[in-house]
């Protein structure tokens, strides 16, 4: 279910790319705000939760998944060429599996590591918010980079509707109408922190078991279904 | 002996018809698929490589069915038409993944990079690379697995006259080394240099079919329109119209030119310039009016 040779040619194409800069600067940008706070207001519990779930997990996360996800197969397929994976005895899903694991080590590499390194900063661990956020990361890049692997391989409006989703489903409609929270990634991944840090500090909308079922179900679908999708692409000629 | 057959196969895209109910068998040996721009070769090409569905009808290889079947391309190589090809990777690199993606390894990259002569140039950047130069590797890339078919998709596109040599000499002696080759192209020269089998393609419907030379007679033997002016067109047009491979000569005043209709194209064109010297007459404008590609098509078609 694992090629080594789709893989390289998929972290080459993700960390090679224009997107590439894009994967280095909101994490750079997660730092130099940890250490900024840090400088201005000091240690603070509330302050390091504040801005690792306002910025980090809100924000940085869905994005890297957005441009891993999407990245890891939609230009190939906008471009056409993809027709030089598919055109090998190669089953799809082994295609869409080694994608998927390049892009969640991607979005992992790119978002959890900067978390946890911004939560040391913030406030040292301290009520293991910096844990919690970074195992929210983890989490959470799963089951982005699947979501946004699907939309790469079926539409050519990836980006577009990863971005919709991220900023405007999670962060808006979140924010505005509590039944959106319900079906929301971020959500689930903060349900998963909540149990990690166990305090007041890191809550969630959504239970541990609803949070898992949804977390393992969308992955699993996600992933099943772009297989299938990639099965039957079509690729049309340039009439 | 590996066969490609496409029976009773027709694609829609909505409401056009890019394919309409093509019957036909490909087999060893260097087929072209000729057809103008739009024809739906594209079409075809991607339903034998199995990147489209037949909307109604079936394409196999030997029996066995392409589309949804990836193990079909251990015997399929193919060379698309689209540009697009990691250009991030060096020549090298792309073949040896197109290797590794079969199960070979960079032995039979190379040698593919060596029968397309791309050694020298393996190490650049694919983006750095001329459109011949992409073409060779993505040949290189087709060729790796040793395929017992090889379908590409315009190949000669953009190539100048000396690698369109060597990829027409490489073409022919993998047809001759039993090779199913197919390739389309709308340019006739092509095809008829290559191909000892020709299939046509017009407005999505299979034209015509078999030996090139069949086919070329077709063409030539069909009613030639020329736009002929000269010193004396009424005198001209006497003399010609006594001859049998003349059917008809208007004359046009608002051009000041002769319409003459042709019959015999072999014939009338050793005639035109013999009857002007012998009755001193001098030739002006000598054109053919209707030698479109979608004309010599469509005569095809209604043939």
């Amino acid at each position: 279910m694992y090629d080594p040779t789709v893989a390289r040619l998929t972290y080459r194409a993700l960390l090679g790319r224009r997107r590439a800069l894009i994967l280095f600067t909101l994490p750079a940008l997660l730092i130099v705000i940890a250490v900024a706070v840090r400088m201005f207001s000091g240690a603070d519990d509330q302050v390091a939760s504040d801005v690792l779930g306002g910025f980090a997990l809100a924000t940085m996360v869905p994005l890297i998944g957005v441009i891993a996800g999407t990245g890891a197969i939609g230009p190939e397929i906008d471009d056409g060429s993809v027709v030089y994976l598919l055109a090998k005895p190669l089953k799809r899903p082994t295609i869409i599996v080694t994608k998927l694991t390049v892009a969640i080590a991607v979005t992992m590499a790119f978002s959890a590591v900067p978390t946890f390194i911004a939560g040391i900063i913030l406030n040292g661990n301290g009520q293991q918010v910096a844990i919690a956020y970074t195992i929210a990361a983890l989490v959470g890049s799963i089951a982005y980079a699947a979501l946004f692997l699907l939309l790469g391989t079926v539409s050519k409006h990836a980006v577009v509707f990863g971005l919709v989703y991220a900023l405007v489903w999670e962060s808006l409609f979140g924010s505005l109408v509590s039944g959106a929270r319900t079906l929301s990634v971020q959500q689930w991944s903060l349900a998963v922190a909540e149990k990690v840090a166990g305090g007041e500090l890191v809550s969630s909308d959504v239970g541990l078991p609803l949070a898992v079922v949804l977390l393992v179900g969308v992955t699993v679908l996600a992933t099943w279904y772009a297989g299938q999708k990639l099965r039957t692409l079509t690729l049309a000629g340039e009439e | 002996m590996t066969t490609i057959r496409i029976d009773h196969t027709s694609r829609w895209f909505g409401n056009v018809v890019a394919v309409n109910d093509i019957t036909m068998t490909i087999g060893p040996g260097v087929t072209g698929l000729l057809g103008p721009n739009g024809a739906g070769k594209s079409t075809l090409i991607n339903m034998m490589g199995g990147f489209l569905a037949p909307s109604t009808g079936t394409v196999t290889l030997d029996e066995k069915p392409i589309w949804r079947n990836e193990q079909i391309y251990r015997q399929i190589g193919i060379v698309p038409e689209r540009e697009a090809m990691y250009d991030f990777l060096t020549g090298r690199e792309f073949v040896v993944a197109n290797a590794e993606l079969h199960g070979l390894g960079k032995k039979a990259a190379q040698e593919a990079l060596a029968t397309v002569e791309m050694e020298y140039a393996q190490d650049r950047k694919i983006s750095t690379y001329s459109k011949g130069m992409r073409q060779r590797v993505k040949m290189a890339s087709a060729l790796v697995h040793q395929p017992d078919v090889l379908l590409l998709d315009e190949p000669f596109n953009g190539m100048d006259p000396r690698q369109r040599m060597h990829l027409m000499e490489l073409l022919r002696r993998m047809g001759d080394a039993g090779r199913t080759v197919l390739f389309s192209s709308h340019i006739l020269e092509e095809v008829e240099q290559l191909a000892s089998h020709i299939e046509v393609i017009v407005a999505g419907r299979h034209a015509a079919s078999g030996d090139f030379r069949r086919i070329r007679r077709l063409m030539t033997d069909r009613p030639h329109r020329y736009l002929v002016r000269s010193s004396d067109d009424r005198a001209l047009a006497a003399a010609l119209i006594a001859d049998p491979s003349t059917a008809g000569i208007e004359v046009d005043l608002t051009e000041g030119a002769l319409l003459v209709q042709a019959v015999d194209f072999g014939r009338f064109t050793e005639l035109l310039p013999q009857v002007a010297r012998d009755r001193g007459i001098r030739l002006l404008t000598v054109s053919p009016s209707d030698e479109s590609l979608e004309s010599v098509f469509s005569y095809l078609v209604a043939a």
